[in-house]
């Protein structure tokens, strides 16, 4: 790329902002439900400063040279803040094809009388915020992933709750897949409260866990001798009649756990346990002999 | 026997099980298997891609519904390039396991699907096909 391209861009800064701008503020895909206009016109101007900073420095540009770094950076601030609001891949890599047409006009003023240059000058731009634009669909991509694992640990987080149904009883319901990240956030959250608590009785249901292979077995049983290494008793309830089925089948020996079909006897035997006797009691009677 | 459809599915990631193990649900749902069924078959299936996944770094599997007179079933083929098994005698013992786990993966799926054959060239890879009836027959 000629000096001359980099520096008409820069001769023309604001006339190529607005140009940008009004393309973009006028496009029927204007997102300004996700983003007002001055964050979009800050954005604008970030990444044109840095684009004419990077054509500053060098001849001999590719996108992929060092000089872009610092465009790669902004790019990719700005694609997974895009991700972030809700932007599709689309809307986001169109931010940075929607200047070729800006920076194209100031070229072109530039090399009116050498068509020849022009033309190489346009193309080597052109290639350049092609580049550009497929970098931002990765970032945006990339952006988007992270938050997906950010929400699959928060599911974790909330989907293992550590309930406290009575004094020194603790319920874990466990809903989905068992795997052994999950395991491990619960064994940690079943730990730390039975010492918050000071319970010697928990109860593990797994109604909603959809299927008991070896590997489940197994987190299990080792969250059962974890609980039996604080002191406490650990029953596990939910073991539905085609669970029970599958784990006998498999060959999976539960035969140290305390089972229960549900969470009720699973329960009454933890009543029985800390010797808690629950009755029902016939206020009626009560009334009658006051 | 006749294929009624077939679709495959690569497995290289634990993430991958948990929708791999819903398409087998698809599956059995499809051709109205039992709970019970439904269940043995889903476990099966995930013992052996978790096989899949810790000893060969993960393979493909292939989906079939078929039927053979008159009656469907889902047949299940996982193939992998990993390091194969010396001693498949020895692999389908209660107990055995060379990843310091249960040993109970592949003896425990023969027992719970109807159909289970396992084929092993040491170097070269690993291919286990079962087979489940509808009625689990
Ligand atoms: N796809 C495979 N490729 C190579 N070796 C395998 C494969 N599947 C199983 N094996 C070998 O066979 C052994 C037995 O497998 P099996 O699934 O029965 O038990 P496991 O995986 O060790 O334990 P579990 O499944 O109970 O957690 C394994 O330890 C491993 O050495
Ligand atoms: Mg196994």
């Amino acid at each position: 790329m000629k000096k001359a391209t980099a520096q008409a861009v820069k001769k023309n800064k604001i006339q190529i902002l607005e140009n940008w701008m009004k393309f973009q503020l006028t496009d029927e895909g204007l997102r300004d439900d996700l983003m007002n206009n001055e964050e979009l016109h800050a954005q604008s101007v970030l990444l044109l400063d840095a684009l004419i900073r990077a054509m500053e420095t060098g001849e001999t540009l590719h996108a992929s040279s060092r000089e872009f770094d610092p465009i790669r950076d902004v790019l990719g601030e700005i694609s997974v803040m895009r991700a972030r609001r809700g932007y599709s891949p689309r809307e986001t890599a169109s931010f940075v094809l929607s200047l070729k047409q800006s920076l194209f006009d100031a070229i072109e003023k530039e090399y009116k009388k050498e068509p020849e240059s022009l033309y190489k000058e346009i193309i080597a731009v052109n290639n350049i915020l092609d580049a550009l634009s497929i970098f931002t669909f990765e970032a945006f991509l990339k952006g988007r992933e992270e938050i997906i694992l950010r929400q699959t640990d928060e599911i974790n987080e909330i989907s293992t709750p550590v309930i406290r149904v009575w004094e020194g009883i603790l319920a874990l319901p466990i809903i989905g897949t068992l795997d052994s990240a999950r395991t491990q956030i619960v064994m940690e959250n079943l730990l730390q409260e039975i010492v918050a608590t000071n319970s010697s009785i928990a109860i593990l249901d797994i109604s909603g866990v959809p299927a008991v292979d070896s590997l489940v077995a197994q987190h299990l049983i080792k969250t059962v001798s974890a609980t039996r290494l604080m002191g406490a008793e650990c029953i596990i309830s939910g073991i539905r009649a085609e669970i029970a089925q599958t784990i006998v089948h498999l060959g999976i020996d539960l035969s140290n756990i305390k089972t229960k079909a549900s969470l009720a006897s699973a329960l009454r035997v933890a009543f029985d346990m800390m010797n808690v006797e629950v009755k029902k009691v016939d206020r009626r009677s009560n009334i009658l002999l006051k | 026997m006749i294929v009624i459809s077939k679709d495959s599915m690569g497995i290289i990631r634990e993430q991958d099980v948990v929708p791999f193990r819903s398409r087998v649900k698809e599956y059995a749902t499809k051709i109205g298997m039992s709970l019970v069924n439904q269940t043995k078959l889903i476990t099966a299936a995930s013992e052996l891609v978790r096989n899949m996944l810790k000893y060969a770094n993960g393979g493909i599997v292939t989906l079939e519904i078929i039927s053979k007179n008159g009656i469907s079933g889902v047949r299940l083929t996982f193939e992998d390039k990993g390091p194969g098994i010396k001693d498949i005698q020895l692999a389908m013992k209660d107990g055995f396991s060379t990843g310091r786990s249960l040993g109970l993966g592949l003896p425990g799926t023969k027992r719970l699907v109807n159909e289970f054959d396992i084929k092993s060239v040491p170097g070269e890879g690993t291919t286990v096909t079962i087979t489940h009836w509808k009625n689990g027959r």
